[in-house]
């Protein structure tokens, strides 16, 4: 019966490539749901004198979305950001991933601050922590800092209504 | 286009100053130390660049993986251990970064398979010798009618010729 | 109009191509000549029809006509004429249309050179063949129509990736796929020959030169493609274990095993059942890597542009056309029969040795490229496979057959003696094993694995001249000179012996690259020099340029040996003016025992750059040993029982006789 293997084992493999092609080999999950949210202590866009830590932001749910005033696609996103903080009690820190001040700074009174504050990565090493590889990219962070969700890719409004918006409402109903 | 700027009075430069006539220098390693300089591309040539398509970051040019390089330096001069860097660099981006993929049951088969593929070809291969030796054997022994026809043809050639 | 042209060609060779799969074989089933008949002059009209459109896509590449979508988004006003002509099979859908083409030029070739065999197999052979035909036809026209306008028509086009502006890129395409296509060959005739359940000696004497010439031409389009890759990429690398590159190479690894699978079937009738599977695997594996390259279901450097709309495509042409030859297969295999017996130690064993050895290395090749996606689809993660694993896996399981290739050929049909075996192998075996020492012990450091690789390599050569003069060495009863005996040596022998010492050649190319090469990743500034061996590097700076559609800074660095000027090396940094991606030219110095190689980094100061510097021993044996292979199998084609003759007799089957 060895003659029936080579066609069953050509039918699982079809089977494994079918689903293949409704994946995105560019997609990397990020290993750090269900873990706490990376340390960091970075000064604000706005106030080089001003240090912000995670450990500042403990207690509060947020969105941490990452961008920077050279990234073509965060142009697209953020007017939805903007829109979105405008009706809804959410806190959203920006992370300005490897930006200079006065360029970044620019960026916001042109296209508007959806941010409770702005933090300053210049060298992009807590865009490392993070895992950050592409901007723009979002997390959201629970109460006990745990990241919940990681979003890469500009956000759309169907991303923000149905998955974004509906989690941040549970997790800030968490004790 | 700070770039560009810089190429251009470079380009300016070499035309006003012309070749260099100072003594040959022997030419500083990028960054500063050959060794740990080794270290990093060793450890890069087996790290996904993970903005790139299939390129390690020892190749890419990418800015995330000049970053990630420098990371590595950074890290080798804090002392730590090739097995506490990979670690460094999975906990943030995962197993996907490395191009060894790591041993876990996921990956068992992934790593036996190859033996697995060689051992199961061998047995087929013995199998397939030891029913030859018997079937072939019977196949092709003449049956006793066979052998008196054939006895009887050979004579008879035998006697024409 | 001259595209609508190309395309009506194309909808007319898809109506004929039913023709072709339809009528020849039902004739073949019924014993129709006229139907059977019919298939040669379908499959070359097919053949002009496409060359026709291919011709006419060349023609809208070289009249800059941007109102063509393809051509819009694969060339440019400024790009130079050969790369105009490359371009036509530079993206997706031309690439396809080459494909057809070489499939429609194989077809015509089996129709032509086959008046030995039965009309009812060439009517199958071509009935199959038309129908993949039909299958990449159907493709073209629904998914991937290179003729598709562009309204309004574009000002100038996207460009040429800069990365394939290269004449790597005029010849390493068309090479590759005659070799993959040309599996179909061997394909076509193993499936013919299980509709028609006569699987045979003859089959398999016939498959053979087909099987052979393909299998030339893939070795060279993957040698092409790696030495391509080595001087444009700029990093020194010549294979990543890319999925890309591995979709050519399976069918490279599957291929050997079936020229050797079918060696046996036509000396002795055995291994039918694996040879047939052999072929069926070798083209599906071709097939298969089309689908890697052109889904979207894999990351490569190499990947088309993913639309899984094309994927779907593929896969259920996939389905049918291995899922229907593996069905056939299993509904036949019991009707193959088993040929000669053979004991344990024998050339078949060894040869089949072989066979499972060169499979099980396409099955871990394969394993390693689709892993990171049975995981995914599986929701176990996502991993990368790469280098590390392949290297790792692949060399244990590929260095037994090196072994055998010394043993096989020496050994005797159907019975060998493993003492006799030994005795006429020992001396073989200590030559090699002190020579691969003795070597080693003398270079700057000993290494296991260089030792290793060199045993392997001169175990190669000493045991291939063994066997070479126990052919033409004086016997005591004649008084033939050997230089006269090695006239008369059949040419399929002196073949396998070049090939096999390819093999040697390549096997000690990368031993010695991966033990022993040197890199240099340093800051240069003006005069500075860096030093390697006997060789110093000196950085005489940078001076900028333009070329026909590039901006370039071009470096000027000297290389001295032991103090003496040898030349002059010019690495390039380009940018060019369409899409602005900075590519790396390096500059090499090539040289029988070693290869010099030096590319610019980045600017790091007013006249300083980085600088890599690499010294590369025995780096072109790697393309030499590939070539010796492909010459091998040259060789072997000029057997003088391939000959054509002009026959006047016709081959008759029992279908014809009987129906």
């Amino acid at each position: 019966m060895s003659r029936f293997w080579p066609l069953a084992i050509f039918f699982g493999l079809v089977a494994f490539l079918y689903v293949g092609l409704h994946r995105d080999p560019h997609e990397v999950p990020s290993p750090l749901l269900g873990k706490p949210a990376p340390a960091f202590a970075l000064t604000r866009l706005d106030d080089p004198s001003t240090t912000i830590t995670r450990d500042q932001l403990l207690g509060h749910v947020y969105m941490l979305n990452v961008w920077a005033s050279w990234c073509v696609s965060c142009r697209d996103e953020h007017p939805i950001l903007v829109e979105y903080v405008r009706k809804h009690p959410v806190e959203i820190y920006g992370l300005d991933y490897k930006d200079t001040r006065p360029e970044a700074v620019a960026w916001l009174e042109q296209l508007g601050n959806p941010y409770k504050a702005a933090l300053f990565d210049s060298d992009g090493r807590v865009g490392i922590d993070y895992g950050v590889y592409g901007v723009p990219e979002t997390f959201i962070i629970d109460k006990k800092g745990v990241v919940r969700y990681k979003q890469t890719g500009p956000i759309s409004p169907d991303v923000l209504m149905n998955t974004l918006a509906p989690m941040i409402e549970n997790l800030q109903k968490e004790s | 286009m700070q770039m560009m700027k810089n190429l251009i009075f470079a380009g300016l430069m070499f035309l006003v100053l012309g070749v260099s006539t100072a003594p040959a220098k022997e030419a500083l390693p990028v960054g500063d130390d050959p060794v740990v300089q080794a270290r990093m591309m060793r450890l890069a040539t087996v790290l996904r660049c993970l903005v790139c398509q299939n390129q390690t970051i020892a190749d890419s040019h990418a800015d995330l993986a000049s970053d990630l390089r420098n990371q590595i330096v950074e890290l080798i001069h804090q002392g730590k251990t090739d097995s506490e860097i990979m670690d460094y660099m999975t906990e943030r981006y995962g197993d996907f970064v490395l191009y060894r993929p790591p041993m876990k049951t996921s990956t068992l088969l992934l790593w036996f398979g190859p033996l697995l593929l060689v051992v199961i070809g061998g047995a087929a291969l013995y199998r397939s010798a030891q029913d030859r030796q018997r079937n072939v054997a019977d196949e092709t022994e003449l049956t006793l009618e066979q052998k008196r026809l054939a006895d009887q043809f050979l004579n008879r050639k035998s006697s024409e010729s | 109009m001259i595209p609508e042209f190309g395309h009506f060609a194309l909808i007319v060779c898809l109506l004929l191509s039913f023709i072709q799969v339809a009528v020849p074989i039902a004739g073949a089933q019924t014993g129709n000549i006229a139907w059977m008949r019919i298939a040669r002059p379908t499959a070359r009209v097919q053949f002009a029809l496409v060359l026709f459109a291919f011709g006419c896509l060349i023609y809208s590449f070289l009249t800059n006509d941007f109102s063509v979508r393809y051509v819009a988004m694969t060339s440019s006003r400024l790009l130079p004429i050969q790369y105009k002509v490359a371009a036509v099979w530079g993206g997706h859908e031309g690439s396809i249309l080459l494909w057809l083409l070489m499939l429609t030029f194989w077809m015509t070739a089996v129709s032509i050179f086959s008046q030995h065999l039965p009309e009812s197999t060439l009517a199958r052979i071509l009935g199959v063949m038309g129908f993949i035909s039909l299958g990449f036809l159907l493709f073209i026209l629904l998914t991937s129509n290179p003729f598709d306008r562009l309204i309004p028509a574009a000002d100038d086009g996207q460009d040429l990736n800069p990365l394939l502006q290269d004449p790597g890129m005029v010849f390493h395409p068309p090479m590759l796929y005659m070799g993959y296509v040309g599996f179909s060959v061997a394909f076509a005739f193993a499936i013919a020959a299980l509709l028609g359940g006569d699987l045979d000696a003859a089959w398999a004497r016939w498959s053979r030169p087909w099987t052979t010439i393909a299998w030339v031409f893939l070795t060279v389009g993957i040698c092409l493609g790696s030495a391509w890759a080595y001087y444009t990429l700029g990093w020194g690398g010549w294979w990543f274990w890319d999925p890309v590159e591995n979709a050519s190479f399976m069918p490279w690894l599957m291929g050997t095993a079936l020229m050797h699978s079918l060696a046996v079937t036509e000396k002795r009738g055995g291994f039918k059942f694996w040879t047939v599977l052999l072929a069926i695997f070798a083209f599906s594996l071709s097939l298969l890597g089309t689908f890697l390259v052109r889904s979207g279901v894999l990351t490569s450097v190499h990947a088309f542009a993913s639309d899984p709309k094309r994927g779907v495509f593929i896969l259920i042409f996939l389905v049918v056309v291995i899922g229907g030859s593996l069905s056939l297969f299993a509904w036949r295999a019991p009707k193959v029969g088993l040929g000669g017996r053979f004991s344990m130690v024998s050339r078949e064993s060894m040869l089949l040795g072989n066979n499972v050895l060169f499979a099980a290395a396409a099955g871990s090749v394969l394993l390693g490229t689709l892993y990171p996606l049975f995981l995914d689809a599986l929701g176990l993660g996502k991993i990368s496979v790469g280098p590390p694993y392949f290297d790792t896996v692949f060399v244990p399981v590929m260095a037994p057959a090196l072994f055998l290739m010394g043993v096989g050929p020496l050994a005797r049909w159907k019975e060998a003696s493993l003492p006799e075996l030994a005795i006429r192998l020992r001396w073989a075996a200590l030559v090699s094993v002190l020579t691969a020492l003795g070597l080693t012990l003398i270079t700057s450091h000993f290494s296991i694995l260089v030792a290793f690789g060199l045993l392997l390599a001169i175990w190669i050569v000493v045991t291939a001249g063994f066997n070479l003069w126990s052919r033409i060495r004086p016997l005591p009863d004649s008084n033939l000179h050997p230089l006269q005996r090695l006239k008369g040596l059949p040419s399929s022998y002196l073949g396998m012996l070049v090939a096999h010492l390819g093999v040697a050649v390549f096997v000690v190319g990368i031993t010695m690259v991966k033990g022993y090469e040197v890199e240099k990743d340093v800051q240069m500034d003006l005069g500075d020099i860096v030093e390697i061996g006997p060789y110093t590097f000196k950085f005489k700076g940078v001076s900028e340029g333009e070329g026909p559609n590039y901006r370039f800074q071009r470096g000027d660095v000297d290389i001295l040996r032991n103090g003496e000027f040898v030349r002059n090396m010019a690495p390039e940094k380009r940018i060019y003016l369409v899409q602005r991606n900075p590519m790396t030219n390096a500059a090499i110095d090539t040289g029988f025992l070693r290869d010099l190689y030096v590319s610019l980094g980045e600017q790091v100061g007013n006249t300083a750059w980085t600088v890599r510097v690499y010294y590369k021993p025995f780096v072109d044996w790697i393309w030499g040993g590939c070539l010796l292979m492909a010459l091998g199998g040259v060789l072997a084609l000029a057997d003088k029982r391939y000959r054509i003759e002009k026959r006047n007799s016709k081959v008759t089957t029992q279908n014809e006789r009987t129906a």
